[in-house]
């Protein structure tokens, strides 16, 4: 759905939006359009620790221009504050303040990378839990500062130091334009499991993109947000096996047809449903991404059980059953990649949506509970939680709420169903193989469901 | 005898669902349906892009515009541009015929893949000026002056602007094909009765292989239908009793031919996958099934001599003698309904030792077909019959059955307007 209000006050309507204090939101500079923008203007690393020395010493490597020191006035386009040695609150205030010293020279879509301890305030003392917690409080309410276009995220080191290569391919993911719609969120990297990759290499296509040689397969891919995963998986070299229901076959055949792949139309609450995917595959699934779903929503007052269980069927279960019978039957590749679906509904939950809010919470408890069987395999399963997407779906709301949750989010407009698709390629890749059973919102720092 | 070791295989097939003429796809041309049908086949195949051996297809309805109907279809589709197709035709054996004629060349080391096509629209069909109005039109086109112009034009007579409807009437006896069978249902004394249960089953097999998903991965939607829509699945003995006689009205026996017993008009389009072998290797698809042989026939019906749809009874047993087969090496039969009529003198004639021993010349006759193994996943009473379409149809379907169930061989039937037949075995690979 074309956002109007987003056109004009970028067109005709810039001064009286400005004059009226009116929300500004800019056009986000995205891989598509952008694809090397990252690399086109200084990063400032803060930090004292070694850590961050190390961090800008990549940086370096990777062909960025990188200043170590605040206040030369130049425009920058990131600034990445290492805080991973921060034992106790007080570590944070001098790189905190320099950042803040440093926002007003940040050209737009611009990015801040916080870079901290994972908080696990059940295995550490008071002061570091305490301090590793204080930088997401920095980080979100960052977000919510940032300008123009700007996002803030954070990456947080769950027992590897940032050496670790998912904590590289984070970094890259942040800064490019792949991010765009991502903010105040973190990535929690808890292994050093992972392939390097270089910061070009991370923005090629193709047969040299970051899923180069790996099947996909892609359920509910005819339209809107599957259909932009699978572009977006096949752009990055992933040769594509699109699932839906045999209804939708035409579109599914459309879009499988622009990108290479390949259709299986399927119902995946059949009984089959896992086996059916596996041949398709080619034998053993490498890539899976748990994209299908479908809402029926109304009050709970006047829910009925096929409203009900068809949602929990379709969402979660079909999810569940599809990752168990690929499990036993060991038809999942070794290093095979899972992404559900999840939703910002499910985590604050929607008037008029206690069935989807209970199917898409439950997609995240799974998939954080079956982390640690995908790591014997090597493997990792993550979930992507949309927030407010430009979908046929969400074209259907009733204007003014379109309007109004549009507004809500820090960067006051919809993400795209390539943005949601962009965090997907991302948590599928090799390099990404340190993040395992997270849940990333991919909600422009939505209010609402955040 | 046929090839010693066949190359070719069936890789698979995409049809779109078939509808009935004047509804859902009132509106779209062979181009739309062919066009569609073969992308619907590309994507199941991931063949965006390829260029393969190549494309043959055709239509019974067809207009002069689509001269060139299949290479169009392809030039429409993600296949590569640079791959060749050519058009063909033999009535309602015009599917079968376009993947027996690319299984010949992929056997023959011509080429290594290709597609077998076939479409019609009964709707979208041409519709043609009489003789009398199309020879001033031709004579103005040749005019020179003004006033030769206006002298010809002159000659058009109000009579002349109706257009001649198509039919399905045979060119030399003015029958319609229905009318046709009529005789030969009275000939062959078949009862109403045993018509209807024939149909009865077509659709109940169909029905239970759409419930059962066996269609998931042989079709795709097109224009929002996801079945075929001459499906009745709620037909009953009592339901199909009831409906009046369509065709032998004028016969002195009873008319027995209803239109719960014969094919409607339909529209629809199909496709099969073929490639030798190492194609199919190469690309990791899995061969389902391969045709053996095929054997066309004829009959002279113009002198009334034969029944206009019996050439398969012929057809068959030429068939079974040059690959050393009796009935009993079969596990399905595939015999195109285009009545249910029909299908039943077949089966009558092969068990008619009058029939095989002076038609036929066959010393004892080829015996009874069990009728569990006749249409198992149905077929054209309960699907339609889009003419050059069928015969896709029926390949993707049995060669598919074969390998689901591991039965080995097939026999494949279909007649064709003109007195003509086409048949085939087809074995799983």
């Amino acid at each position: 759905m074309k956002d109007t209000y987003l056109d004009l006050v970028n067109g005709p309507f810039k001064q009286v939006a400005k004059t009226l204090g009116l929300p500004r939101p800019v056009r986000l500079q995205r891989f598509d359009s952008t694809p090397e923008h990252y690399l086109s203007a200084p990063v400032l690393v803060l930090g004292t620790s070694p850590g961050a020395q190390r961090i800008a010493d990549r940086l370096l490597d990777n062909g960025f221009e990188v200043r170590r020191h605040p206040g030369s006035g130049e425009s920058l386009r990131a600034v990445i504050a290492v805080f991973d040695d921060a034992g106790v609150p007080g570590d944070l205030s001098a790189t905190a303040l320099e950042i803040g010293a440093s926002l007003r020279t940040l050209l737009p879509c611009a990015r801040v990378i916080t870079v901290s301890p994972a908080p696990r305030p059940e295995d550490q003392d008071p002061a570091p839990a305490a301090a590793a917690q204080a930088v997401t409080g920095l980080t979100r309410s960052l977000a919510h500062e940032m300008r123009i276009g700007g996002t803030a995220n954070g990456i947080l080191l769950d027992g590897v130091d940032v050496d670790a290569a998912s904590v590289t391919a984070a970094l890259w993911f942040l800064l490019s334009g792949k991010s765009a719609y991502v903010s105040g969120q973190f990535l929690t990297v808890s292994s050093a499991a992972g392939e390097e990759i270089g910061a070009r290499e991370f923005l090629a296509t193709g047969g040299s993109g970051p899923l180069a040689g790996r099947t996909a397969v892609v359920t509910g891919a005819a339209r809107g947000i599957g259909a932009a995963i699978a572009r977006t998986l096949a752009r990055d070299g992933a040769g594509i096996v699109g699932v839906d229901m045999p209804q939708a076959g035409q579109a599914l055949a459309g879009v499988m047809n622009e990108v290479g792949g390949r259709t299986l139309q399927l119902d995946i609450t059949a009984d089959s449903a896992a086996e059916r995917i596996a041949e398709a595959a080619g034998s053993e699934v490498d890539i899976l991404v748990h994209n299908a779903g479908i809402t029926r929503d109304r009050l709970l007052a006047n829910m009925d059980a096929s409203r009900w269980d068809s949602v929990l069927a379709v969402n979660l279960e079909s999810q569940a059953r599809i990752n168990a019978a690929l499990g036993e039957r060991n038809l999942f590749a070794r290093g095979s990649q899972v992404v559900a679906l999840a939703s910002t509904s499910g985590i604050a939950g929607n008037r008029g949506q206690t069935n989807y809010a209970a199917s898409k919470a439950g997609v995240i408890g799974l998939t954080a509970a079956s982390a640690r069987e995908f790591a014997q395999r090597s493997g990792t399963i993550n979930a992507v939680a949309p927030g407010f997407i430009e979908t046929d779906m969400t074209a259907k709301m009733p204007a003014l709420t379109r309007q109004v949750a549009r507004r809500l989010a820090s960067l006051q407009q919809g993400g795209l169903p390539v943005d949601v698709a962009e965090a997907i390629a991302f948590l599928a890749s090799a390099p990404a193989r340190g993040i395992n059973g997270s849940t990333l919102r991919v909600c422009g720092q939505n209010m609402v469901g955040a | 005898m046929s090839t010693p070791h066949p190359r070719a295989v069936i890789l698979g097939g995409n049809r779109i669902q078939f509808a009935r003429s004047n509804k859902q796809y009132a509106k779209a041309s062979n181009l739309d349906m062919l066009t569609s049908a073969l992308d619907g086949l590309i994507a199941r195949f991931g063949l965006a892009g390829e260029r393969l051996g190549e494309v043959a297809g055709g239509a019974v309805l067809k207009h002069s515009k689509d001269f060139n109907l299949t290479r169009e279809a392809v030039l429409g589709s993600a296949l590569a541009p640079t791959t060749p197709a050519f058009d063909l035709g033999q009535a309602c054996a015009t599917g079968l015929e376009s993947v027996v004629s690319l299984t010949q060349k992929i056997n023959a080391g011509q080429m290594e893949s290709g597609i077998a096509a076939g479409v019609d629209s009964a709707s979208d069909a041409p519709i043609v000026v009489g003789d009398s109005m199309r020879e001033i039109l031709l004579e103005l086109s040749r005019a020179k002056t003004l006033p030769q112009r206006a002298k010809i034009a002159s000659q058009i007579r109000p009579s002349y602007l109706t257009p001649q409807a198509p039919s399905t009437g045979e060119p030399r006896t003015g029958l319609s094909m229905g009318e046709h069978q009529a005789i030969t249902t009275a000939a062959w004394q078949i009862s109403r009765e045993a018509q209807d249960e024939l149909a009865l089953a077509s659709h109940h097999n169909l029905a239970r292989a759409w419930d059962d998903g066996f269609f998931d991965d042989l079709s795709t939607p097109y224009l929002g239908v996801t079945r075929d829509t001459n499906l009745r699945p709620d037909s009953t003995p009592e339901s199909l009793a009831k409906l009046d006689p369509v065709f032998g009205r004028k016969l002195r026996a009873p008319a027995t031919m209803t239109a719960g017993n014969s094919t409607p008009l339909t529209d629809g389009a199909s496709t099969v996958l073929l490639g030798s072998e190492e194609w199919a290797a190469e690309h990791g698809f899995t061969p389902l099934a391969k045709v053996i042989d095929a054997e066309a026939a004829a009959v002279d019906f113009v002198d009334g001599a034969e029944g206009l749809l019996m050439a398969p009874a012929y057809a068959v047993p030429r068939l079974l003698a040059r690959n050393g087969l009796t009935f009993a090496d079969f596990d399905v039969f595939e015999i195109h309904e285009a009545f249910a009529a029909t299908v039943l003198c077949h089966l009558a004639a092969w068990e008619s030792e009058e029939f095989c021993r002076e038609k036929l010349g066959l010393d004892a006759p080829l015996g009874p077909i069990n009728r569990s193994k006749l249409n198992p996943l149905g077929s054209s009473l309960a699907a339609g019959h889009p003419f050059a379409a069928t015969g896709g149809r029926i390949i993707a379907t049995t060669a598919k059955h074969l390998r689901l169930t591991g039965k080995k061989r097939s026999l494949v039937s279909i007649c064709a307007a003109g007195g003509q037949g086409l048949t085939a075995i087809v074995e799983a690979a």
